[in-house]
């Protein structure tokens, strides 16, 4: 029974090693057997699914605007476009300053060579403070601050596409991207908001980012394998990926009246915090999966899983236990993105209600086949670390 | 008969629980006295030395435990310290909150001091190389949860008991007021009766610090410090780097009079606006600022002639208090001349993610006390800048209405209306 202020998603940006937007990636997933794109050498031991070449100038039309930036506030303000375009929102001045975001964020990317270049000369410094000074009054290019700052994502949005109305950022990770859905869609729902733009962008390939994982030795070593078979393997399961998930998300009388092509409608977005130390995260994930009013019959889930040990093999456990979801781990294919890891999930489910067909499975030895046309999608993001979310993505 | 729908049918949000740390001090008491005495938290640096710095003083909070210990601890201790003393306030269980929690933070990063040490360990490569080698042989998760955004978070979470996945958000200066505002739509949507919204900043680092000096954003006027922070003044020159924390406990009108709760004051309306003009200067014709301000007076149900009091955004940059005087000028027209206007950071220096929440719950005091904080240092009016700044001194007075402006670097806007009483 379908409402006026039903969510819906009417617009979708995508980047990650597989391409560009939603088309490119519907043709590449729904290839059986496909391959993943991935980058072993640039950061061995590590392996990354590294970004594609992108045209800047399609999104980001001013050099000077893109010049503000370092590579994941290019991204997340690509795949921002993206998305705007896909839902016939860009370049309408009215829709567009009327507009709600909320941004998952992580941070920028620090200047590497002067990092190098400090740490060098800690080795034979005591005065290390004063170093820090020294260096960084004198390295560091001043507009660097800004391509850093977790709100400037949202703040180049603004700038770049002239989308001004409320703008939230959310920090956390995973948990982060689930936030901003969750939080997106409520205020349409409650007739807050009437378009909102909401997703996150993360960029895998720089050693910070790289280190906030394996500072607790999250990431997989050795051979690469798909993100179900890490178990075991040498390290710590995750192999990341850069990308950007964008959704335009919307009240369906307001798509409805601008005529707008319907992808799906968002149904429950729901969220939790187990505490994983006291052995609770089994009964999250059951509970989340009771929350998000799964429909009887077969289900198919888009899979925002890490690879993280702990955190997969729950999560496998929990999905296969209820004999009627076929999951699909499409982080085998994309890496994990972290902030955007949501959003994502979110993207590929109404992909797949839209198109009425499920995608082949990413990993034939973890993963069953799903036969007929998915009405319902699952999505989920169960945070490496900390963080769970699901939601049902159900046919407009 | 208490009414407890607002003009839009929502539940009104009051407040039952204000907790506050700046640089002036631990809790209300010892903060509210030094405000209304015009005394200033402003200091030279202490936290790391100042060589080849311009600007070598800051409202940093020198004071607690984890002050020296990096920017996450910090942080974390500035949150607990002030959700405390507002949950312990409320009445509510300290351990078992049952609602949300929102967090403004700043953005979390690996400590230099930890990059050092673990680069330290260890002579084998270089660079980045040599630290993710290094990390990967850690045993402690200590250092790997103050780069995870969500961890203050968290931790916060356990030790309040608040309900769910907690938010941590950013909106740059505006942060503090946007935790407010989404604990405000939380109750106002019926997800919950109560929520705990916080602001805490303890991001003073060495590289904080320059980062905002690379940008030409903060004060030079090194010689005294507590006269640094000078909004509304003809010869201001930026703002002075701060820390601290604010910390509310919101609930339903409704459900804080059922189990027999002090109100301390209304939620009564939030207003945004995002800027498209540039990622730290403000749209110069200050339209972003003007409908952020008219956003909020219209949530919250009210004119522009029922505002008592504006708690300024007030920076003391040269650029910000021009352009928040244009806006409220445009906004209250004539009547701005007669309207009290105090910038609180005059006093406290700008505490950047926490200055909206701790802004907030100044505010709130204000009218509980019938007393307005003043704008000091107040010495060279910018005769471009007609305003009642309440200078220099306090001013006793009834205040039924507040507006809370905060105006965030990548052009995030949120103002508060805040009142006494629910009509």
């Amino acid at each position: 029974m379908s409402s006026p202020r039903d969510v819906v998603i009417t617009g979708i940006g995508l980047v990650s090693s597989l391409g560009e937007g939603p088309d490119a990636h519907w043709q590449k997933l729904a290839q059986p057997g496909l391959q993943p794109v991935l980058e072993a050498a640039r950061f061995a031991p590590y392996t990354v699914h590294p970004l594609p070449e992108i045209d800047w100038n399609l999104q980001i039309a001013k050099r000077g605007d893109q010049r503000q930036m370092e590579t994941w506030q290019r991204l997340g303000t690509y795949a921002a476009g993206l998305a705007l375009d896909d839902a016939g929102i860009k370049g309408n001045d009215e829709l567009c300053a009327t507009m709600d975001m909320v941004v998952a964020a992580g941070g920028g990317e620090r200047d590497e060579a002067v990092d190098a270049a400090i740490l060098a000369a800690s080795e034979s410094r005591n005065d290390r403070d004063v170093l820090l000074n020294e260096k960084l009054t004198t390295e560091l290019r001043p507009t660097l601050f800004l391509a850093q700052l977790s709100n400037l994502l949202a703040g180049n949005i603004s700038i770049v596409h002239k989308v001004t109305g409320s703008s939230r950022t959310f920090m956390g990770e995973e948990g982060a991207g689930v936030s901003a859905v969750e939080t997106a869609a409520a205020r349409i729902r409650s007739g807050q908001s009437t378009h909102v733009l909401v997703g996150g962008a993360f960029q895998t390939e720089h050693s910070d980012m790289l280190l906030g994982y394996e500072l607790a030795g999250y990431l997989h070593r050795g051979p690469w394998k798909p993100v179900w078979q890490r178990q075991g393997a040498e390290g710590g399961g995750v192999v990341s990926g850069s990308g950007g998930a964008f959704l335009v998300l919307e009240q369906r009388e307001h798509a409805e009246s601008r005529g707008r092509k319907i992808y799906a409608e968002l149904g429950p977005v729901v969220s939790g915090r187990a505490r994983r130390s006291r052995g609770e995260l089994d009964a999250e994930i059951a509970g989340l999966l009771s929350q998000a009013a799964l429909p009887n019959g077969k289900l198919l889930a888009l899979s925002g899983a890490s690879g993280a040990h702990a955190a997969t093999s729950a999560e496998k456990t929990a999905l296969d236990a209820d004999g009627t979801i076929a999951a699909r781990g499409f982080s085998t294919l994309t890496g994990h993105m972290k902030e955007a890891q949501f959003p994502f999930a979110v993207a590929l489910a109404a992909l797949a209600v839209d198109r009425k067909a499920a995608y082949p499975v990413f990993d034939a030895a973890a993963e069953k086949p799903f036969e007929g046309i998915p009405a319902s999608v699952l999505a989920t993001a169960i945070g490496y670390h900390q963080f769970e979310g699901m939601a049902l993505v159900k046919s407009a | 008969m208490t009414n407890f729908r607002d003009h839009m049918g929502r539940p009104i949000v009051a407040v039952t629980g204000i907790g506050v740390v700046t640089s002036l001090g631990v809790g209300k008491a010892d903060n509210w006295a030094a405000l209304t005495s015009g005394k200033s938290g402003i200091h030279p640096i202490t936290r790391f030395p100042v060589d080849h710095l311009n600007t070598r003083i800051s409202g940093m909070v020198d004071f607690l435990d984890s002050s020296a210990k990096g920017a996450s601890p910090l942080t974390y201790e500035l949150a607990e310290t002030a959700a405390h003393e507002a949950v312990a306030e409320s009445g509510l269980d300290s351990s078992d909150f049952g609602g949300p929690l929102f967090l403004a933070s700043p953005p979390v990063e690996l400590d230099w001091h930890e990059r050092f040490s673990l680069y330290n360990s260890d002579k084998q490569d270089a660079g980045a190389e040599r630290l993710l080698r290094v990390a990967r042989g850690l045993k402690e998760l200590d250092i790997f949860e103050t780069t995870q955004f969500g961890s203050i978070a968290d931790r916060l979470a356990d030790r309040f008991g608040t309900r769910g996945l907690p938010i941590t958000l950013s909106t740059a200066c505006a942060s503090g007021a946007t935790a407010i505002q989404l604990g405000v739509e939380a109750i106002r949507r019926g997800e919950c009766d109560r929520a705990l919204s916080i602001g805490a900043d303890g991001s003073a680092t060495a590289e904080a610090l320059i980062r905002f000096s690379l940008l030409s954003a903060l004060s030079t006027h090194n010689d005294i410090p507590e006269k640094a922070s000078k909004p509304f003044s003809k010869d201001r020159d930026g703002f002075v780097l701060a820390e601290g924390s604010g910390a509310l406990v919101l609930e339903s009108l409704e459900a804080a009079l059922a189990r027999g709760a002090t109100v301390l004051g209304i939620l009564r309306g939030c207003g945004e606006k995002a800027d498209d003009f540039h990622r730290t200067r403000s749209k110069p014709d200050g339209s972003p600022a003007i409908a952020a301000v008219r956003a909020a007076l219209a949530d919250a149900g009210l004119s522009k002639d029922e505002i008592d009091y504006v708690n300024a955004h007030g920076t003391s940059t040269p650029e910000n208090d021009k352009m928040e005087h244009l806006s409220l000028s445009t906004v209250f027209g004539e009547r701005i001349g007669s309207m009290p206007v105090s910038s609180n950071k005059s006093m406290i220096g700008h505490t950047l993610s926490a200055a909206g929440a701790v802004e907030a719950a100044f505010s709130l005091m204000t009218m509980r006390e019938s007393v307005i904080p003043p704008t000091i240092n107040y010495d060279n009016p910018d005769p471009a800048i007609v305003l009642d700044v309440v200078p220099n001194k306090k001013r006793n007075a009834e205040v039924r209405s507040v507006l809370s402006n905060s105006f965030g670097f990548g052009g995030q806007n949120t103002c508060l209306v805040m009142a006494r009483e629910p009509v």
